[in-house]
């Protein structure tokens, strides 16, 4: 006997119902250093309103939270505070990295600034700008929610296969270069070679 | 690097059994940026705050030493992000006194305006997220709204809606029209409704006075002490203003006055705020007005300045020009001195101090930040009041963190 | 603006004067620099330290000094301004703090510190302000390059797997 289905019962995958919740209540966790902070705020206020996207709901703790934007330039002395914000957050999280600075390190190619998170910590996102318009976050916002429908999974077997870095080593072959010619001016004191291999450090939080 | 908080009283002191210690940020929504207190508590009572910065240190000054003077401007912008064009304008003030030229009356007015705008902007952004982080939203949504329109309107003139690299050595990078001039009258005449409303929601609102009115006091002698200005100096009963006491750009032609009050506490730094609000309108609505005709750029016949792009493409002087300035061995002459120029910023004096060695680019050019001098007396400020009333000293005393690492 | 002369012979000095456009200086050597600090301030009405940052001298063609340290004073009363600048030299830069002339000078004295690696001495709290803690160099002296000597990727990498 063939049983009927009523009318307010719909069925579907496991994954796709998780996906569909999950990518409609993305919760940001504004990481916001610098500019790009503003342009994110202004993206939340009254023009633009990111609450039309399920994604108003800025929480301030990284335990409450499941998208990381990382905002504006991090430095060496924020990348380890960066990294355990990243850590603290519960599964499943995703990042986006908001603005040139936090992609690539943007215009401040200098001694204090990294040269893009993506070499330290995954990202799934990058929007490029200086600083991004609210417009664009917008549309990384509706991408990630289509990146999450696409790809999710409920236990996350997504994640688990992205066992290497997505970006650029931190000591490319260019990076290395540089430090190799700066010894030739320096007195003394920072030992490039075990830098290079990130063994021993300035600094190191894991 | 550590992330334990050093501990600020001696090990063997008794008062350790029931003083305890609280690390506010690096990563706090009412710090809006980044930045670190470690806070020695009794109860609520904050006994003693220990500020760390430097999380947001990303090398200006070591930039500025190996950028032009144009290219410069870009990285300025960048220092006080809530009031991008008034970074520009200062360190153009200060090149411009180092190379001696004289602005275009036009572009004097023009910049003026300008510098008006951001002094708004800077005041909306941080009277909205002070009444945000005391836990009025309301404030905060419709400053954020004529945010908008100043957007609007510097987008309009430069292209860009936030960081806009407008100025040059010697002018600005393109005209302003008619569109432009309309858009801002519009504004100036819409303005004091909102005003209105927000000056209506917070200034009598009793839980927004009850948080702020007697709050990080600071008496006229520490303020000077302490090296304060803008604002929070006049906040505090210092008559002094950089705009009418060492003119410059059209100040000296426009009609306006200075705020001042002498309650010294945070309600006191609110009042003047909201107040300079409306002095800047005053200042816009005049000058905006009046803005004379004429080039906005000193002649070409000054081999410093930038040629318009249309003569760049179409004639062979402008391109010569272009070259001249733009190519790293060619350049003008600079000449080997120092110079410092302060204007008044949203925040404070800001000032550089630069140092020409012959060549188109500083060899030192140093800040003189105002949220950095604001802050380093944070810990007087704080002392003795209650954990809650953090926020609202923060707030008040603006402090933008990459202004304040640089 | 305060008497050079008078100034000069007080403390019994070579004491020199310019001027740039509106700039009035005066190069003061570094021994007697906290005695006219102070003189300036408490004679001369000068209340306010507007600024004090430093200048690396290395690359400059024709420099004596290594590094001078700039004071930027401000008269209250009248709005006069005078700048004060005095030579410092390695291999031991040291200077007194004017810490407990103007307390503003705190953090300013310690951003030298941090990024030219002059010392003030009585300064009670002289650490480190921008940088680190445990960086060991001095970024803004023009021996140091502008993209650092590697320290700012000298941290571990999380994968997404790993965390």
């Amino acid at each position: 006997m063939a049983v009927g289905l009523p009318e307010n019962i719909f069925i579907t995958r496991l994954d796709a119902a998780a996906n569909w919740a999950r990518s409609n209540s993305l919760w940001p966790m504004p990481f916001a250093t610098a500019c790009c902070g503003i342009e994110l705020m202004a993206t939340a206020a009254s023009r633009h309103d990111l609450a039309r996207f399920g994604a108003e709901v800025m929480r301030f703790s990284p335990r409450q939270c499941d998208l990381l934007i990382v905002a504006g330039r991090v430095v060496m002395k924020m990348l380890p505070v960066l990294q355990r914000i990243w850590l603290q957050m519960p599964e499943p999280k995703w990042c986006i990295s908001m603005g040139a600075c936090a992609c690539s390190g943007g215009v401040f190619d200098t001694y204090a600034v990294v040269q893009g998170v993506d070499r330290f910590i995954p990202v799934d996102m990058y929007v490029p700008g200086c600083p991004p318009r609210p417009e664009q976050l917008l549309q990384a916002v509706m991408d990630m929610q289509a990146k999450v429908r696409r790809t999710g999974t409920i236990m996350g077997r997504e994640f688990n296969i992205r066992d290497t870095p997505a970006g650029p080593s931190p000591f490319d072959r260019e990076e290395r270069h540089r430090i190799e010619d700066a010894q030739f001016v320096q007195l003394g004191g920072f030992d490039a070679s075990a830098a290079a291999t990130g063994r021993k450090g300035v600094s190191s939080n894991a | 690097m550590p992330l334990t908080p050093v501990d600020t009283t001696p090990t063997d002191s008794p008062d350790r059994e029931y003083v305890w210690t609280l690390n506010f940020g690096p990563q706090h929504p009412a710090t809006h940026t980044t930045l670190r207190l470690v806070l020695t508590l009794d109860g609520e009572k904050v006994l003693n705050a220990v500020p760390y910065i430097g999380y947001l240190h990303s090398g200006f000054e070591k930039l500025g030493e190996h950028l032009d003077f144009n290219q410069y401007v870009t990285i300025v912008d960048r220092m006080n992000y809530l009031s991008p064009l008034a970074n520009e304008i200062a360190w153009h003030h200060s090149v411009e006194k180092l190379l001696g030229i004289e602005l275009t009356p036009r572009c004097r007015y023009l910049r003026t305006i300008l510098a008006e705008l951001m002094r708004m902007h800077d005041h909306l952004l941080n009277l909205g997220t002070t009444a945000l982080d005391l836990g009025g939203f309301t404030a905060f949504l419709y400053f954020f709204q004529q945010r908008e329109h100043i957007y609007d309107i510097v987008e309009l003139a430069s292209g860009q809606r936030f960081h806009t690299s407008y100025t040059r050595v010697g002018g600005v990078l393109f005209d302003v029209n008619m569109d432009w001039v309309n858009r801002v009258r519009k504004f100036v005449r819409e303005f004091p409704k909102v005003y209105e409303e927000v000056d209506r929601l917070l200034t009598k609102n009793r839980i927004f006075v009850d948080r702020t009115k007697g709050i990080g006091y600071l008496s006229r002698e520490d303020a000077i002490n302490f090296s304060a200005a803008g604002p929070v100096a006049r906040a505090s009963g210092i008559e002094r203003d950089l705009r009418r006491d060492e003119p410059y750009l059209a100040y000296a032609d426009l009609d306006f006055d200075v705020v001042c009050s002498r309650g010294g506490d945070c309600y006191a730094r609110y009042l003047v705020r909201m107040q300079e609000l409306l002095e800047s309108l005053k200042i816009i609505e005049q000058a905006v007005e009046n803005i004379p005709g004429g080039s906005v750029n000193i002649g070409v016949e000054s081999d410093m300045v930038l040629p318009a792009k249309p003569a760049v493409y179409r004639s062979i002087e402008g391109l010569i020009q272009h070259f001249e300035v733009i190519m790293p061995n060619r350049g003008y002459p600079v000449p080997r001195e120092q110079v410092y120029a302060a204007t008044e910023s949203p925040n404070g004096e800001l000032g550089f101090y630069i140092v020409g060695n012959a060549e188109t680019r500083a060899y030192r050019a140093r800040t003189r930040p105002p949220s950095f001098i604001h802050f380093s007396m944070f810990p007087h400020l704080i002392r003795n009041h209650q954990l809650s009333d953090v926020v609202a000293v923060l707030g008040s005393i603006n402090i933008i963190a990459a202004e304040l690492d640089r | 603006m305060p008497d050079i002369a008078a100034l000069q012979a007080r403390f019994s000095t070579e004491i020199t004067e310019s001027a740039f456009r509106d700039n009035h200086r005066i190069d003061v050597p570094a021994p007697v620099v906290f005695d006219v600090l102070s003189s300036l301030k408490n004679d001369h009405g000068f209340n306010m330290l507007v600024d004090l940052t430093a200048v690396d001298w290395l690359e400059y063609d024709g420099a004596v000094d290594r590094f001078s340290v700039v004071y930027l004073l401000l008269n209250m009363g009248s709005g006069e301004r005078l700048i004060v600048r005095t030579p410092v030299n390695l291999p031991n830069p040291a200077l007194p703090s004017v810490y407990s002339l103007w307390r503003g000078a705190d953090w300013m004295e310690r951003e030298v510190f941090d990024m030219f690696g002059i010392v003030f001495m009585g300064h009670p709290d002289l650490r480190r302000i921008l940088m680190p803690e445990e960086f060991d160099a001095f970024p803004l002296r023009k021996d140091y390059p502008l993209k650092g000597r590697g320290e700012r990727h000298n941290f571990p990498v999380i994968t997404r797997s790993g965390s």
